[in-house]
């Protein structure tokens, strides 16, 4: 038993080394075919990247949903400093600041350029206005409607305005960038079967003789087939390693700007590489799709070598 | 050993290269099929290894009705035949030792095994010692042997050749068939289709005689005890 399972053990390792020996020998094509392999599966790495650092990027200000109530010009400040007071009571709620009219008169004098220009003005036209931030377990639609409408309901209210539109809309592209990452795997994926059932079509007609002699003398199909399995597998995982190369490279050489468009906005952030999960998927989804590709180019074009002695 | 009843080929191109042949050869038996080429020859051996079917009639082989034999037992079947090709159907760009290794490999033989068994049969054709050749750094005799030996590494019970001596000189074709001859003595069965009438005579064997598709003066029922019964 030991014995059957060491010598099919071993027929394993010797078409393995069989086809990276092969592969050797032509460095040029090997090469070829492994950087249009890398190509196509660095792509949908780099854009699965793109939407993961987005969203890491964003996930600070993303889930920063906040409510702005306007209360009437009439309403004095202690009485919109009572209501804030009572609100805060209420679940659902994390934080309530009070911006009083001349606190935001202040700060629209300072920021917006019209300094001189408001100096005209012989009474403060803003309102006072509430900053309400929902709880983070109280930031979906319907809590933050039930929110909406607690406010609103109160005569001192003018407005209650949900600064949510953005936040939707940017959750929308983040859902299509992602749906053109999966559809572009999906086509490049094919591609990657394509490729390599191609390349692994001319090593068969390539070493055609080969096979109706070892079909002569007793081969079987598992074994005329096996040399090219592992060619297969060895292009895939071959492919998927220069891509983690490419992707790492890219993100490299991306950094620095990063880093320096990130202080433009008071961050720190840093661009994120593959998981150790996600290299898993690249380096398992070369292989399957390297051995996939040969299976399917072998079962069909070994069926057509028979020996004709 | 072997068996044809009423066997007809005919190829796909309309060509008939076997009508109504029926012949029987003995396990241990040396026969030489001869006849001129397109008699028929080739097709007879091509049918013993299976490397083509039979339109109508049986091929019994050691007891076996090839008819009834799946695909997927084809390999394992053609293992126990050793083949001699006329034009040797070596890999060029293997050297010797890989060449007669392979129907070893094929068969899954532990690499211990593997290198006593090629170097004892390229002992018996008198090529020890070019195990690294390349087929083509060698003469067409010895490439011939190469041949011979792959056919007999894995010590099958059938050794078939078609044309094995028709590219060698008359001398170097003697001791072919005498290489022949003895793998018989020590029980093979062995079966050459040739046209080298003269050798034939010398060695003095049963001929079958094939001409246009047929088997020449044979009438008898080739498959009593041909058989296996289970």
């Amino acid at each position: 038993m030991s014995l059957g399972l060491t010598s099919y053990g071993a027929r394993h390792v010797q078409a393995l080394l069989g086809s990276l020996g092969q592969l050797a020998r032509n460095p040029f094509s090997t090469i070829l075919t492994l950087i249009v392999i890398a190509l196509a599966l660095a792509l949908p790495l780099g854009l699965g990247l793109l939407v993961t650092n987005v969203r890491i990027a964003t996930g600070g200000f993303a889930n920063a949903i906040d409510l702005s109530v306007y209360f009437k010009t009439d309403v004095p400040l202690a009485k919109a400093e009572q209501l804030a007071k009572s609100a805060r009571e209420r679940p659902g709620i994390a934080q309530i600041d009070v911006i009083s009219a001349d606190a935001a008169l202040a700060e629209f004098r300072a920021y917006s350029g019209f300094g001189a220009a408001l100096g005209v003005l012989n009474a403060n036209p803003l309102p006072h206005v509430l900053h309400v931030h929902p709880a983070s377990d109280a930031e979906s639609a319907a809590s933050l409607d039930a929110l909406r409408r607690y406010f609103a309901a109160w005569p001192e209210v003018d407005v209650v305005q949900i600064d949510a539109q953005w936040v939707e809309r940017f959750n929308a592209i983040l859902e299509v960038l992602r749906r053109v990452l999966m559809i572009a795997a999906a086509i490049l994926g094919a591609g990657v079967i394509a490729v390599i059932g191609n390349t692994i079509r001319l090593e068969i007609l390539n070493r055609r003789g080969e096979i109706e002699v070892t079909k002569i003398v007793g081969g079987s199909n598992g074994f005329v087939r096996r040399p090219f399995l592992y060619t297969g597998i060895l292009y895939g995982l071959g492919g998927a390693l220069l891509a983690w190369g490419i992707t790492a490279s890219a993100i490299r050489m991306l950094a620095a700007p990063v880093a320096t468009l990130a202080r433009t906005y008071g961050s720190r952030y840093v661009l994120v590489g593959p998981t150790p999960q996600e290299l898993g998927i690249l380096i398992a989804g070369g292989v399957i799709l390297g051995w996939l590709g040969a299976w399917l180019s072998a079962a069909r074009h070994l069926r057509s070598i028979e020996p004709r002695a | 050993m072997i068996a044809f009843d009423r066997v007809s080929k005919r190829y796909p191109n309309g060509r008939e290269a076997l009508s109504n042949a029926s012949l029987r050869i003995e396990e241990g038996e040396m026969v030489f099929l001869t006849g001129r080429s397109g008699a028929g020859k080739s097709t007879v051996l091509k049918l013993i290894a299976l490397l083509e079917r039979p339109t109508r009639g049986i091929v019994v082989i050691g007891g076996k009705n090839t008819g009834s034999l799946a695909p997927r037992h084809i390999p394992a079947f053609r293992r126990r035949i050793g083949i001699v090709f006329q034009d040797h159907k070596l890999l060029p760009e293997r050297p010797v030792f890989d060449n007669v290794a392979l129907p070893l490999v094929v068969a899954g033989t532990p690499l211990k095994e593997i290198d006593k068994r090629v170097r004892a049969a390229l002992d018996q054709v008198g090529l020890l010692g070019k195990e690294r050749a390349l087929p083509l750094e060698l003469s067409v005799g010895e490439q011939q042997r190469v041949g011979i030996a792959r056919a007999v590494v894995s010590k099958p019970p059938l050794l078939i050749a078609d044309e094995p001596t028709g590219n060698l000189d008359p001398d170097l074709a003697v001791e072919v068939m005498r290489l022949f001859k003895r793998f018989q003595e020590v029980g093979v069965t062995v079966v050459v289709a040739t046209h080298d009438l003269h050798l034939v005579r010398e060695l003095g064997l049963r001929e079958i005689v094939l001409d246009h598709g047929r088997v020449q003066g044979n009438d008898m029922d080739p498959l009593p005890g041909m058989i296996a019964t289970r």
